[in-house]
């Protein structure tokens, strides 16, 4: 395979990128959420690539760590939501403004 | 052809990432997550990481997205909502100029030709030679033998995660139904 790391560095980037647009964007909170995972994900191929490229299993392993650390998060974010969401019914961001008032 | 690959699962991702931002409903976002989840996973493959392509496949669009789809619809929050689903115009204009400005940079930074482009190393075939560094290999006895020997900690303190996950979710989930009445009261 002839693609350099830059590449995949730049795929990496730009998901990264829309990922964020994704949470400065919606009101959805579970969208948001979503963006987020896209965030993590983009990270997770950075890592991957500088692993290859670098001949050692460490960003791998590292990947194999987030992944983990995602499955819960995503566990417990989404009980959050589904608390808030059973208290206030609503889950966009602009009905959840309770400190802001 | 590997590059052909490269470019096609990149372009998927890419579309199928700006597609989930940009749906205005969240079931079709998340489906287009799940095909920018396996493009990613594609692109795991490409770079060799075969065991982190079907973890990929498994957790990330499998039980993840399993879990987004099954909240989004237990909630029903598409009920009742109009067009409003994204915020003013002052947040539309300053999110895209943020978005356009990470681009921009990302673009700019690693599209040239000024950055040493490191070449390919060869994938080794021992996965517990252990000098200096774990080296790359596609089997998945590396992962098992990298876990048990120089990460070790952080594997038990993930299981403790776990486990502190797993009763965080119970107790957030549960209901408190004195709280509740003393609220109603």
């Amino acid at each position: 395979m002839t693609v350099g790391l830059n590449a995949f560095i730049l795929v990496a980037g730009l998901l990264f990128a829309v990922g964020l647009l994704g949470v400065l964007l919606r009101q959805n909170t579970l969208v948001i959420y979503m963006s987020l995972e896209l965030m993590l994900n983009a990270v997770n191929l950075a890592l991957v690539a500088f692993s290859r490229y670098n001949g050692t299993m460490d960003g791998n392993l590292f990947v194999f760590f987030i992944i983990t650390v995602a499955a819960a998060e995503v566990a417990v974010g989404l009980a959050i939501i589904v608390a808030l969401f059973r208290r206030r019914q609503s889950v966009m961001v602009d009905h959840l403004n309770a400190l802001s008032r | 052809m590997l590059d052909i690959l490269f470019y096609v699962f990149s372009a998927i991702t890419l579309v199928a990432a700006v597609l989930m931002v940009l749906s205005p409903s969240a079931v079709n976002g998340a489906m287009c997550m799940i095909v920018a989840f396996l493009g990613t996973a594609a692109l795991f493959v490409l770079l060799e990481a075969y065991f982190l392509a079907v973890l990929q496949v498994v957790v990330y669009a499998g039980a993840v997205m399993v879990l987004f789809l099954f909240i989004i619809m237990l909630l029903d929050v598409e009920k009742g909502e109009g067009g409003n689903e994204y915020k003013d115009k002052l947040t539309l204009a300053a999110s895209a100029a943020g978005f356009l400005l990470v681009a921009v940079l990302v673009c700019s930074a690693f599209s040239g030709a000024h950055l040493p482009e490191p070449a390919l190393t060869a994938v080794s075939d021992n996965p517990t030679v252990f000098d200096g560094g774990i080296p790359f290999t596609t089997s998945a006895k590396s992962f098992g033998y990298s876990l048990f020997t120089k990460y070790m900690l952080p594997f038990q303190v993930t299981g403790f995660l776990l486990l502190a996950a797993m009763i965080g979710v119970i107790v957030v989930s549960k209901k408190h139904e004195v709280i509740e009445e003393s609220d109603n009261s």
